[in-house]
């Protein structure tokens, strides 16, 4: 199962490095974003509100997320390599484990971009912490990435697809939101409160575990039609 | 089985009729005064939710792992009874909270996750609605997950100390308070035959629609 | 069958509807005690209670109207097959 699944990252990293459109698209669009929100949320005296950078970062990424969810299953199924892909013998489970890895990636290279801009912007202490805050970071976005390519995968051919996922994704994933959140929140306290923020990490680690077991579980009948 | 549905419902309308009586009639809560009446229909809404999202949940299940078309039935029948009571709930917590927190709103765990299974299961209604075909096995995704969410509503307000009253209030309500004990279950009573109504005449409003279907199709040969 | 039902729980919960006017009266008299309440909880528990039972009765009707229109369709199409039936 690992080789198929390592298989399918790599031509998915393959496909990507030709062209890099998702990777720079979404790249920009997590960039944008950012920057609407320093604009809307710097006061007149042009110092940006306190406290806002936790949420700024974890709402980039899942915003960006969600649309680079949709773009990667949109390209499979205008080359209609998913069919291909699910004729393939070998457990349907590890295509997901496959597609969600490349996801993953690409959303932590998003987040590498996106962490010391926010920080430089928003004036807040992202690497007091870095070992904890990367831990925060990755769990969240396992956890994020996981429910999001189920969902994605499960919607490919639903013509209203791009406004259902978010329906769909922002509910089932506020848990991990929230934890990514509120662990982020406390590790820019001066000084960082390191206890809080390991209680979110092992919550995050709870949702994670839960959410990726039902992905995997649910993959194999949700493909199948 | 049939036979007992028409006894239940007057059973359950006298029951809904007397429930305003009774919690006009029993005695005052120490702190919060009136306003903590509020909690009889609020709590019995939150157990009636809980049965919708098992139902609904197990429903998925069957539907996925099994194609069985009553259990989608069940399922779409239960998450409309879960967004109902859900947002009962939420209005009923939020005018309990306007009174007794000062605000009409306040994000506290449990608030904030019982608001997210609302959604989740709007999210469900949604794409059966606008999914196209085959949005069912989709749906039934969405219920799954919901179904698993739920447990950790229950229990985030023992995780972290907020506003919210946590788990031990009603461990010890008997005990305080003897008068609200029985009428706290009485509305749970209530409230679960409700569901159990509900649920049944909404399965039979989807059975009577595949029935429709197959005398159309009948029809076409 | 089902819509006959529905008639007879509307009908008792108009009545029940009746009953509430009288102890509703005595829910607005305030508590003892000299502090006044700066927000008046009654209405808040009135309308949650009010809310819930609009809720309901929105929910029951909306079912009670699309059973009826699937019981008509249905009837509709017995019809048409029973007028094509003969003259196969």
């Amino acid at each position: 199962m690992l080789k198929i699944a390592l298989l399918v990252l790599r031509k998915d990293i393959a496909i990507e490095a030709r062209s890099r459109e998702i990777v720079y698209t979404t790249l920009l669009f997590a960039v944008s974003c950012v920057l609407i929100f320093s604009f809307a949320f710097v006061r007149e005296e042009g110092v940006p509100v306190e406290g806002a950078a936790a949420g700024i970062l974890w709402i980039a990424v899942a915003f960006s997320g969600t649309l680079a969810l949709g773009r990667t299953f949109e390209r499979e199924r205008y080359g209609e390599t998913l069919r291909a892909l699910l004729l393939t013998p070998g457990s349907r489970a590890a295509i997901y484990a496959g597609k969600l890895s490349g996801m993953v990636l690409l959303m932590l290279g998003t987040e590498i971009v996106l962490t010391p801009m926010v920080a430089v912007f928003f004036h807040a202490s992202f690497f007091a912490r870095p070992l904890q805050l990367t831990v925060l970071l990755v769990l969240g976005t396992i956890g994020f990435a996981s429910v999001g390519t189920l969902f994605a995968a499960m919607l490919v051919r639903t013509k209203t697809r791009d406004v259902l996922l978010p329906i769909l994704l922002f509910p089932v994933t506020i848990p991990v939101m929230i934890a990514g959140v509120r662990g982020t929140a406390a590790l820019l306290q001066s000084p960082p409160d390191e206890a809080v923020a390991t209680l979110w990490i092992g919550l995050l680690t709870s949702f994670d575990t839960v959410f990726l077991v039902l992905a995997l579980w649910t993959f194999e009948p949700l493909m199948t039609e | 089985m049939k036979k007992l549905f028409v006894p239940l419902v007057v059973v359950a309308a006298a029951m809904f009729a007397y429930a305003p009586v009774a919690i006009n009639n029993v005695e005052l809560e120490s702190t919060m005064l009136l306003v903590q009446k509020i909690f009889y229909f609020h709590f019995a809404t939150w157990m009636a939710l809980t049965a919708a999202i098992v139902v609904c949940g197990v429903a998925s299940v069957i539907y996925l792992f099994k194609g069985t078309l009553a259990a989608d039935w069940y399922g779409v029948a239960s998450a409309e009874l879960v967004v109902i009571f859900g947002v009962f709930g939420l209005f009923s917590g939020s005018l309990w909270g306007r009174k007794a927190w000062g605000v009409w709103w306040q994000w506290d765990p449990r608030v904030t996750m019982a608001t997210m299974l609302v959604l989740i299961f709007l999210g469900y209604l949604m794409v059966r609605k606008y999914g196209g075909p085959g949005s069912e096995k989709l749906a039934a995704a969405m219920g799954i997950f919901g179904a698993a969410t739920a447990p950790f509503v229950y229990k985030s307000t023992d995780w972290w100390r907020n506003i919210h009253p946590n788990t031990n209030v009603m461990r010890t309500l008997g005990d305080k308070f003897p008068g609200a004990w029985n009428l706290v279950w009485y509305c749970v009573a209530a409230f679960l035959l409700l569901v159990v109504l509900l649920l049944t005449a909404r399965v039979r409003l989807e059975a009577l629609r595949a029935e429709l279907d197959r005398m159309y199709l009948a029809l076409e040969d | 069958m089902i819509r006959r039902v529905f008639c007879a729980c509307f009908s008792l919960a108009a009545m029940s509807a009746r009953l509430l006017a009288q102890p509703g009266q005595e829910g607005f008299v305030p508590v003892t005690g000299p502090v006044t309440e700066q927000i008046p909880a009654a209405p808040l528990v009135i309308s949650s209670y009010a809310f819930f039972f609009v809720l309901l009765f929105l929910y029951v009707w909306t079912i009670w109207r699309r059973i009826g229109r699937v019981e008509a369709d249905m009837r509709a199409l017995e019809r048409r097959q029973a007028e094509g039936g003969p003259r196969r």
